[in-house]
């Protein structure tokens, strides 16, 4: 297992299309590191830089403590797993698994021993003598792990691995490999993998870390708390948490009392985050999530009036859709707490708990609330 | 006045209830309908294949017979037709032209097989200075008429010395000079997604290897097409063997039949008969051990879209 290092990362077409911007990321050992972005976001072109199925125009890749530019993928000491499994019709199941290792001419023992550890692991064994088109999905995905598991790779490299299962096998797989991963150390034998997923919950509850990108930048990087409660931007800010925040312009004033201003309703701000930006008046962003949003009788002080355009109801919450100067706001209610459902029509206003305020720069979009902790 | 329709699916599937007027009026015009589609089709399928059956039974029947009667049935069958015919009017049996003509498909089929897949392969899947044009041409060869380059390519193998061998008829196909094998596979391996190439590159294949282990069994239903094309197109190649083979040990089966014709003044039809059914065989054979391939589609099922 070894550190993965990626050292301004450049990947420029021959159309002259940059795709990444010089990235800088580092995977520490055994470390499970999650890209995440929307699509055309360069995640997918990452990792393939990082397997060598990509060439890089600038910057470096290191593998331990090797750089890995020029070397070919059978050499990079990695392991890839398919968005499409992408495991060879034409071979059984095991011969699928031990195809990289009969290229490497090793023993045959060895190739049998390995074989039928992986499929022990992961509860294959019955399958070995399968067609991959005789195995279900979920199957054919548990041999593609496999495949990557078996050659003892430094890096594990997973590609969107689960957007073809259905919801319920999705759920399963992330927790059996998230759990493969936590054994594979315990095991002593830590694997280092990125894992490239356009679904923020796979990243969140998979990720040790998260690395967030938007056309060929990265955005953030964190663990999932941080990303959660502290996001960089309001791209991430957006990006992470469902539904997504709501974040609208706003004014800061921050003489005498610090209030936000959006239209033509004011609310206080935290006396802590209003000494943090003394220095800061004028035009920002304004975010808040919609689970971080109180519901309110009409008229509560220091809270937004609206009107209700949307319901959706969820069963166990609410999501309320609230029109506030022809902006929509969303709010998650907890169905328990309410002794009616607000209807269509109704008004109402919203209450943004203190503490859970992000502002944003409206030019930049970085958050400055967090600036000063 | 309401209708009122069933739409409960299990009775629409009941079969237990006594059918109306209407459903065996229904059912008797779609019998009817598709006696008529089945009778029309069999005229004509015989019509088509008339000729051949023919063909087989004209084979066995006297000279004199062959044109006397249109019908296929032979009055007294007879195998001097194929006795006679195997021995031919040279010093060699048709045992010879049989194998001739093996000598020139076998290392032809081969040839082709091999040298398409790889330019099949480089140029749909590599990107190399000058791709686009040289695919051009590829094409552009695709629309060249045969006859064009007869000459030039004669004068060619006479300047080095091929002419009466087998040589011109090989080597043009043994390097990817058939430009429609090329197209088809490449369009074949268009269709093919790359993951399973790529998966075998992160497990240490190179290019060979990946060729080899991985593209050629999924291409394989493409290859055994290529090659079923090949043979039958080589077995019936007139004007290739006609313009380089000038000695008659070298004929094939298909100069061979001409032959025949050639020497003799009184044509001995059953004998050219006889033979043609038996140069048909080889052909008829292939195709129907290969036919399976086509059906095939080993190529789906690695890959979940």
């Amino acid at each position: 297992m070894a550190e993965l290092q990626l050292k301004s990362v450049e990947k420029t077409y021959g159309s002259g299309f940059k795709a990444v911007h010089g990235i800088d990321l580092t995977v520490g050992e055994g470390e499970f590191m999650v890209l995440v972005g929307p699509s055309g976001c360069a995640k997918s072109t990452t990792l393939r830089m990082i397997a060598g199925l990509e060439t890089i125009t600038g910057g470096e890749i290191r593998i331990g403590d090797r750089v890995v530019n020029d070397i070919v993928p059978g050499k990079r000491g990695i392991a890839m797993v398919f968005q499409n499994y992408a495991l060879y019709p034409h071979m059984k199941v095991k011969n699928n698994l031990s195809f990289g290792l009969r290229l490497k001419r090793r023993p045959k023992a060895e190739i049998d021993d390995a074989t039928q550890d992986v499929s022990k692991v992961l509860e294959i064994e019955e399958l070995l003598e399968r067609l991959p088109k005789q195995l279900s999905g979920g199957q054919a995905q548990r041999v593609a792990v496999g495949r990557a598991l078996i050659k003892h790779p430094e890096v594990f490299l997973f590609d969107e691995p689960l957007s073809n299962l259905d919801a319920k096998l999705r759920a399963y797989m992330r927790v059996r490999i998230t759990d493969l991963h936590k054994r594979l150390k315990a095991e002593g034998r830590p694997a280092t993998v990125v894992y490239v997923t356009h679904d923020q919950v796979e990243a969140m509850t998979m990720g040790d870390r998260i690395c967030v990108m938007r056309e060929g930048h990265i955005m953030q990087v964190a663990d999932p708390a941080t990303l959660y409660e502290r996001p960089a931007n309001a791209f991430v800010a957006g990006f992470i948490g469902m539904p997504e925040m709501n974040i609208v312009d706003a004014v800061l004033m921050t003489n005498r009392v610090p209030h936000i201003t959006i239209g033509d309703q004011t609310i206080q701000v935290d006396e802590g985050l209003g000494e943090r930006l003394s220095e800061t008046t004028g035009p920002v962003k304004f975010g808040i999530r919609p689970q971080h949003l109180e519901l309110c009788p009409p008229g509560t002080e220091n809270a937004l009036s609206g009107t209700v355009t949307t319901v959706e109801f969820l069963g166990h919450e609410i999501n309320l859709h609230i029109g506030i100067h022809g902006q929509i706001f969303v709010a998650v209610v907890p169905s328990d707490h309410l002794t009616a459902i607000p209807k269509r029509g109704d008004a109402v206003a919203l209450k943004p708990i203190g503490h859970r305020i992000h502002l944003f720069d409206r030019y930049s979009e970085e958050n400055i609330s967090l600036a000063g902790l | 006045m309401t209708a009122s329709f069933d739409l409960n699916p299990q009775n629409l599937l009941s079969t237990s209830e006594p059918a109306t007027a209407m459903e065996i009026k229904l059912r008797r015009r779609g019998r009817i309908s598709s006696a008529m589609r089945y009778s029309v089709l069999l005229i004509f399928g015989l019509i088509m294949l008339y000729p051949l059956i023919w063909l087989i039974g004209a084979s066995f029947k006297t000279n004199s017979e062959i044109f006397a009667s249109p019908s296929f049935w032979p009055k007294d069958p007879t195998l001097s037709g194929y006795i006679k015919g195997w021995e031919t009017s040279t010093p060699y049996t048709f045992g010879r032209f049989f194998w001739n003509t093996f000598l020139i498909i076998t290392p032809k089929v081969i040839g082709t097989a091999i040298s398409c897949t790889l330019v099949a392969y480089g140029f749909a899947r590599f990107d190399f200075p000058g791709k686009r044009i040289l695919f051009m041409t590829v094409i552009a060869t695709l629309l060249l008429p045969n006859v064009v380059t007869r000459i030039p390519q004669y004068l060619l193998f006479r300047d080095i010395g091929w002419l009466d061998s087998f040589l011109p008829l090989w080597v043009p196909s043994a390097v990817a000079g058939d430009a429609f094998f090329v197209f088809m596979l490449i369009q074949f391996l268009r269709a093919i997604p790359r993951d399973m190439e790529e998966a075998a590159r992160v497990d240490g294949a190179n290019t060979l290897q990946t060729l080899f282990y991985i593209v050629v069994p999924m291409l394989m239903p493409a290859i055994v097409s290529v090659c079923l094309f090949q043979f039958m197109w080589t077995m019936n190649d007139f004007l290739g063997p006609l313009i380089y083979l000038s000695s008659i040990d070298k004929y094939p089966v298909s100069l061979a039949l001409k032959l025949s014709i050639d020497t003799t003044e009184a044509f001995d039809w059953n004998q050219i008969l006889a033979m043609s059914v038996l140069a048909l065989a080889p052909s008829l054979t292939v195709f129907f051990i290969a036919q399976k391939y086509f059906i095939e589609g080993i190529s789906t099922g690695g890959v979940k879209g």
